[in-house]
């Protein structure tokens, strides 16, 4: 068996969820990885694009931020931010643009903060805000959710809700006025998790090699079911060289 | 609105003339590209303060105005510049110590509010964040709201669609217009009069540039208009929106300028172990930014062989194989 690490793993997962066809609302980091990687593997005809308007980058190399100026080489077309927010809202497109969203903190109906923790306006710890995640949970009909399982993040109530989840549960986001979808994945350093669909409350779907579904529920601040768990398969040779030759060689966001 | 055919002035001059204590700006580029730094300077040099500053994700630039002690009030999407650092680590500190007045809104939002300024209309709907906190919790108090003219009476509106169920939506969230009483850009060239040419990303640049009172443009070339007239397609705002024409080669240095150079990761790797303490950072300021008289002179204090290693490659527009980490 070839030996990789928690954060291949995670980004070989994500990949795997990314449908060939599929508009990739992607943010900095592990995300970009996993779409970049994504295209290699599983959805040649994946689009990754960015908030700051870049559509269908070539990425010769690993941008650090969807505002490096990698993002802008051979593109479809290099854009601004009312052009790219709008591809999400738009009726017709914004169906097909799937989002990857990271958090400080999560609930069970996968509602996100990234803004800060304690009082708003006196907060104990303050993260940087939105930027565009709030905008792409608005609007796209699925979402994968990166975040580090850690007690102190699957809260009962985050602090401040930044990106629209499930709101609270299977109507919440219809009676706030947002459009169809949400969050479909969870993916952290040990588990896979998902929304039930009647429900929209999260369970446990899988587990990384070596872990057991106790020790992700001792890792968590809520309980979630844990009965249709299954241990994930393994990042394969293939995946991992493309994740380590094709897509992040300088170990800039894999290390 | 200006059409004077010579609005070229140096930095020093722009930012006296246009940036008052107490002024509303907002400013170009995201994250660590194209913020106009060599302004940014100068403003903190001339010591200008309680300003309000509008920004989506500015980034650097947004950190060190808010280290300097520049900013009173923020309105803002996004405090963050990528590994250099995940969240801004002045702007989080002002914030954690109640340092200076801010209200979070998302990057469309923001993005959407320059152009409902840049248009004149008094606000623009849209469908995010109908649910969220960013609707629900507001960073300006009633109280401010009410007394200063230039913060609008609420943060948000949601309402229901007065179209009942027109576009497939129930209800839209109403933002608020920005005009800023100034925005400071920098761009790849620009010709006296002020047409304007940027390469790559525009971000909410040309909203914010059209929104504003006044318009400061800094630019990596000076050219004749015949050659920004030849080939207009490729030029995004027009001359009678620019006040003011500073040209100043590297002046989004430290951050990337597309087609010019890379941003720096040496600076911001060390930049953020400055702005890591109070004492620290001062000692940044003294260095980098009151101790030169100007943006030539910080190159200078950084370095040529620095200044060469980020410059861009002619086939991508960024330093290929430039070591980042």
């Amino acid at each position: 068996m070839t030996e990789y690490t928690l954060r291949e793993i995670m980004t070989v997962v994500a990949a795997r969820e990314i449908k060939d066809g599929d508009i990739v609302f992607c943010g900095t980091g592990i995300s970009m990885i996993a779409a970049m990687a994504a295209k290699h593997i599983n959805a040649p005809n994946s689009v990754i694009f960015f908030e700051t308007g870049a559509i269908d980058s070539k990425l010769e190399e690993l941008p650090l931020t969807v505002a490096d100026p990698r993002v802008m080489y051979f593109t479809s077309m290099n854009g601004g931010l009312t052009d790219s927010f709008a591809t999400m809202q738009n009726k017709f497109i914004g169906k097909h643009v799937i989002g990857i969203l990271g958090a400080a903190q999560i609930d069970k109906f996968g509602n996100l903060n990234s803004t800060s923790i304690g009082d708003y306006l006196k907060p104990k710890a303050r993260f940087p805000g939105s930027g565009g995640a709030c905008d792409a949970a608005s609007f796209v009909n699925r979402s994968i959710i990166f975040i580090q399982h850690e007690k102190r993040k699957f809260v009962n109530k985050v602090d401040y809700l930044t990106s629209p989840g499930w709101l609270d549960g299977l109507d919440g986001r219809k009676k706030a006025g947002l459009p169809g979808g949400g969050p479909s994945v969870v993916i952290t350093n040990m588990a896979v998790m998902r929304f039930d669909e009647k429900t929209k409350e999260m369970y446990l779907s899988g587990y990384y090699p070596g872990i057991t579904p106790q020790k992700i529920l001792d890792n968590m601040g809520f309980e979630v079911d844990i009965s249709r768990a299954k241990e994930i398969k393994p990042p394969s040779h293939e995946e991992l060289i493309v994740l380590r030759e094709k897509c992040d060689p300088q170990r800039l966001i894999l290390d | 609105m200006n059409t004077e055919k010579d609005k070229v002035m140096d930095i020093k001059e722009a930012i006296k003339r246009f940036v008052k204590n107490g002024s509303h700006i907002s400013i170009g580029g995201f994250t660590l590209n194209r913020n106009p730094m060599a302004a940014v300077y100068e403003i903190i040099r001339q010591n200008i303060k309680n300003l309000h500053l509008y920004a989506h994700a500015n980034g650097q630039a947004v950190d060190e105005l808010i280290g300097a002690g520049c900013i009173s009030k923020l309105e803002i999407a996004y405090g963050g510049n990528a590994r250099f650092a995940p969240t801004c680590i002045r702007f989080k500190k002002a914030i954690q110590d109640g340092k200076i007045l801010f209200e979070d809104y998302t990057n469309y939002q923001m993005a959407l509010r320059f152009l409902a300024g840049a248009i004149g209309v008094p606000f623009l709907p849209t469908r995010s964040s109908l649910g969220t906190d960013i609707l629900n919790k507001w960073g300006f108090s009633k109280d401010l709201r009410k007394k200063d003219p230039k913060i609008p009476n609420k943060k948000v509106i949601v309402m229901n669609n007065p179209f009942d169920s027109w576009g497939d939506a129930s209800k839209v969230v109403l933002l608020p217009a920005i005009t800023p009483d100034v925005t400071i850009i920098h761009v790849q060239k620009a010709d006296k009069q002020g047409t304007i040419r940027m390469k790559g990303l525009t971000f909410a640049d040309v909203e914010q540039a059209k929104s504003s009172k006044y318009l400061i443009v800094t630019c990596e070339e000076l050219v004749e208009s015949d050659e920004l007239r030849d080939d207009p397609d490729q030029n995004q705002i027009p001359f009678f929106y620019v006040d003011a024409v500073v040209h100043i080669p590297y002046g989004a240095y430290p951050t990337a300028c597309y087609r010019y150079y890379d941003y720096d990761p040496i600076y911001l790797n060390e930049y953020r172990r400055y702005a890591q303490d109070d004492d620290l950072f001062k000692k940044y300021l003294d260095k980098f930014v009151y101790g030169v008289k100007d943006h030539q002179e910080l190159l200078n204090v950084v370095g040529k062989e620095r200044i060469e290693m980020i410059k861009a490659d002619p086939r991508t527009g960024y330093a290929i194989n430039l070591d980042r980490k």
